[in-house]
């Protein structure tokens, strides 16, 4: 128990670089995503294609070599660089996997809500002289957003506890720094793990009911 | 007024066919529509009237023939179809207001985002066609909180916002419960008083009556019979519409 008073410091640090990787992951896919659901639903087969493709191949890779791809493939390989600092270089390039990862679940849910709007909706925007990207942007996307907030919080919970693997290319996130501090206080195996299993409740949760509250909030009455 | 002048008709429809897989929904349709005039589309469901009506703002393409639409052809696809699209109003069965938008907000969006207007002027003219329907109280409510029937007169002031040259009515009052049908054919008979032109797939005999210059009367996909209102009603020529009638009217 001591040892998690002494390393109180260290792992605030590291849940808040958790918090990090998740909001600008989460803030990132949700704009891929949209995206992503957009070319799913364009009458241009070209987009559709590869909307389809991304999300077929993003979806069906396991995120631990997605992950790693972006740090050896595009760190390592391809010499993608955002900053001098080694560490800071990995954040961002585990972003990239995280958002790139988890937009294909956000495009799944948000073409999932599309199919809730009613065809009606989307008529009477094409009848009033909407373009078709008018009328995705103005009619159809924000009330299909409105229909999946609880499935995109389910969604920013599983990216929240997704960020461990960020690990894997050496990024000091919760999951890293736990097995650290397991190593450095070998005797306080157990509470260092409660402690950080706690720490993740502590974010999820409230997550969840946040989600949940505005779901019910946004939902578009019909 | 347009380029085309008055003398030329607003809708020509020549030879037009579409089918659905094996379904011929509309057979060799030809049909004009003259600027100011009030066409009343009747005939059993599934005749192709709200088809029909849907292929003149290309919401149906169709397979064969020509649609014009003053003086030009239905663009195909995009930004020419939309702007076609601004200038022929609709009004639909089940009323398809925007859910997410409030009643100004649903009348003003066509004129602010497809029109370019300034957004005040935009209210001012939402407010004053919401006025006009009677809803103006109801500006800042959401469509579900609407009765059917004052969902249908928003939707009729949306359609004005854009200024159209003609309003399309696919089975206005259909979805309505029966006490609200009247207010929605009040406003009909309105508009066209006010000389816009108007085609409208109705059961509603009465409107046809006092409203329509013109009855068109379809059936499994073909335009049957085309007279005035009073002769369709008195002296229907084709057995047919004779019937149809006999089954409505008796009632």
């Amino acid at each position: 128990m001591q040892a998690l008073l002494d390393e109180f410091p260290v792992i605030l640090n590291a849940f808040w670089l958790t918090i990090r990787l998740t909001l600008a992951s989460g803030a990132a896919a949700l704009v891929l995503g949209t995206i992503l659901a957009a070319m799913r639903v364009s009458p241009l087969p070209v987009l559709r294609g590869i909307g389809t493709a991304y999300v077929n191949i993003l979806r069906n890779t396991p995120l631990t070599l997605v992950i790693v791809f972006c740090g050896l493939g595009l760190g390592l390989v391809l010499d993608v660089s955002f900053s001098t600092s080694l560490s800071t270089n990995y954040l961002w390039l585990s972003i990239i996997g995280l958002s790139a990862y988890t937009a294909a679940f956000v495009c799944e849910a948000i073409r999932s809500g599309i199919n809730t709007v009613p065809v009606g909706q989307a008529e009477a925007a094409r009848a009033i002289g909407l373009t078709f990207s008018q009328n995705l942007r103005l009619i159809v996307l924000p009330q299909a957003l409105r229909a999946v907030v609880a499935p995109l919080g389910s969604i920013l919970i599983a990216l929240t506890k997704n960020t461990t693997i960020a690990a894997a290319i050496g990024v000091t996130e919760a999951s890293l720094t736990m097995k650290t501090l397991f190593e450095a206080h070998g005797d306080a195996v157990v509470p260092i793990f409660f402690g950080f299993a706690l720490g993740f409740l502590v974010l999820t949760l409230p997550t969840g009911l946040l989600f949940t509250w505005l779901s019910r909030r946004l939902a578009v009455v019909r | 007024m347009t380029e085309n002048g008055e003398a030329t008709p607003l809708v020509v429809l020549t030879n037009v066919n579409k089918h659905f897989g094996n379904l011929h929904v509309l057979r060799d349709i030809n049909l004009t529509i003259s600027r100011g005039e009030v066409v009343v589309v009747i005939g059993p469901s599934g005749g192709g009237k709200s088809t029909l009506c849907r292929t003149i703002n290309r919401l149906e393409t169709v397979d064969g023939g020509t649609v014009t639409f003053d003086g030009r052809p239905l663009p195909a696809e995009g930004r020419a179809l939309a702007m076609l699209r601004a200038e022929v109003g609709m009004v639909f069965q089940s009323f398809n207001l925007f859910a997410h938008k409030t009643i100004l907000e649903n009348v003003t969006l066509g004129p602010t985002k497809v029109r370019g207007m300034a957004k005040a002027k935009a209210r001012a003219l939402g407010m004053e066609l919401l006025d006009r329907v009677g809803i103006g109280a109801q500006a800042a409510k959401y469509p579900a909180q609407l009765s059917g029937g004052q969902q249908q007169r928003v939707a009729i002031a949306r359609a004005l916002a854009m200024n159209p040259k003609m309003i399309l009515f696919d089975e206005p009052t259909s979805a309505l419960d029966p006490e609200m049908v009247q207010e929605v054919l009040d406003v009909m008979i309105g508009l066209a008083a006010d000389g816009m032109t108007m085609m409208v797939v109705t059961h509603e005999m009465g409107f046809a009556r006092r409203a329509a210059d013109r009855v068109v009367f379809m059936a499994e996909g073909s335009i049957v019979e085309e007279s005035t209102p009073q002769e369709f009603f008195t002296s229907a020529r084709t057995d047919r519409a004779r019937d149809f009638l006999s089954k409505i009217l008796t009632h």
